[in-house]
């Protein structure tokens, strides 16, 4: 679904990776490591098109442009969970269905946090609601940059499972994190320095 | 356009749960215009004759306070991304933000105006005059201002830099709406001066977006 050939990019004079060349098929997971300031973020930006002073072919092979949790979680502090769920559901023009919506609520253990304005929750109930995007809509491809941060044990395992039960319906996944993903399949690592 | 409407009607909410940012330039309108008569002195041939020079400014003034939040809170929380990132036009985004602006700032002006001008002893046909100018103009305002916005959202205070990017494009409106006002108060003909207001109006919702859509496209291009 996505291939890349000879990316590179360079920031502030310095270069961040070069040369990078992978590919992601249906069913496969790409882990994205490297200490701080190494890139990863960058690369997961220049991957989506949201930065673009970098050079090299990335072309997806899609039908729906990838699903995005970023450092900014695109969640507003005055909306609730619920009207939080269903935006994302509005600009990626999926009709979604409250049950789904419920049932997404409940597996992100926010059960009564339903109708809380999301500047009341703590940052790791924040990180739940924007990866409630994943829950309720179906698509292929899901980029993550450090889904796992803020994350409890608990919402740590319920993430495994959810990325293993996407890759079993051959979606794919790019993810960067610093954390071991302890899921049942091959994992292909991409390391920059 | 399930977006725009579901755009406006998130903004409007969040608005409404926070009203602060809606009220304080309506608040400032209001006091620079009843500043004006006591600065002055009370009487009502002066502030008649400067009153619609006074109300235009004041009205500027108090649309770019709220210029500088119309992208901000959306560009910090990551909802714009979110936007460029969906394979929907960016356009109808703008235009949607465009108009929760206008609902939350344009229109209460249009609404304060005829109090504004009986403060300043405006009579009848300047009441009238002045209020149908605003309605006229506010859009464009919005419009106008929503690319001074866009182009400083990725700078921590931009405030300054909008009024200064947007300021030359809202000089032409003063300019035609004031005069308008001027020609309904001596009793002559303001259709010509409502024709031009509409075209100014016509042509910046046809260009403004797209200028405005772009330098968003920029900002988060980072």
């Amino acid at each position: 679904m996505l291939q890349v050939l000879n990316a590179g990019c360079e920031r502030d004079g310095r270069r961040l990776f070069e040369n990078l060349s992978f590919t992601l098929a249906p069913g496969e997971l790409l882990q994205v490591v490297g200490g701080n300031g190494s890139g990863k973020s960058t690369l997961i930006r220049v991957l989506l098109g949201l930065y673009t002073d970098c050079h090299g072919d990335i072309e997806w092979a899609v039908d729906k442009a990838p699903l995005y949790l970023g450092h900014r979680l695109g969640i507003k502090q005055s909306l609730t969970v619920i009207e939080n769920l269903r935006w994302f559901g509005v600009l990626r023009e999926e009709p979604v269905n409250e049950f789904r919506i419920d049932e997404a609520v409940y597996k992100l253990g926010l059960t009564g946090f339903e109708d809380t304005f999301c500047a009341y929750l703590s940052e790791g109930q924040r990180k739940r609601v924007a990866l409630g995007q994943f829950l309720i809509m179906d698509n292929p491809c899901w980029v993550m940059d450090e889904p796992f941060s803020a994350i409890d044990a608990d919402g740590l395992s319920f993430l495994m499972a959810m990325l293993q039960e996407h890759l079993d319906v051959n979606g794919g996944i790019i993810i960067s994190t610093h954390q071991s993903i302890t899921i049942d399949r091959p994992i292909n690592t991409l390391a920059l320095q | 356009m399930n977006l725009f409407f579901a755009s406006v009607q998130r903004d409007l909410l969040v608005h409404f749960r926070h009203p602060s940012e809606v009220l304080n330039p309506l608040v400032f309108f209001i006091v620079v215009i009843s500043l004006f008569p006591l600065g002055i002195g009370p009487e009502p041939g002066q502030l008649k004759e400067i009153a619609p020079g006074i109300v235009w400014v004041a009205a500027l003034l108090a649309t770019l306070m709220s210029m500088d939040s119309m992208f901000r809170s959306d560009f910090e929380d990551g909802s714009l991304e979110q936007v460029v990132l969906s394979e929907q036009s960016t356009f109808t985004f703008v235009l949607a933000k465009v108009v929760s602006h206008w609902l939350l700032s344009g229109l209460p002006l249009v609404l304060l105006m005829p109090l504004a001008a009986l403060l300043l002893f405006l009579d009848e046909a300047g009441v009238w005059a002045l209020t149908l100018s605003l309605l006229l103009v506010s859009p464009t305002l919005s419009l106008l201002g929503g690319i001074g916005a866009a182009l400083t959202v990725g700078l921590p205070r931009g405030g300054l830099l909008v009024t200064i990017l947007v300021m030359p494009f809202y000089v032409p409106v003063l300019v035609f709406a004031t005069a308008m006002v001027h020609a309904a108060e001596a009793g002559s003909d303001t259709i010509g001066y409502v024709y031009s207001l509409l075209a100014i109006l016509f042509g910046s919702l046809c260009l403004a977006p797209i200028a405005t859509a772009a330098a968003l496209n920029l900002a988060t291009d980072q």
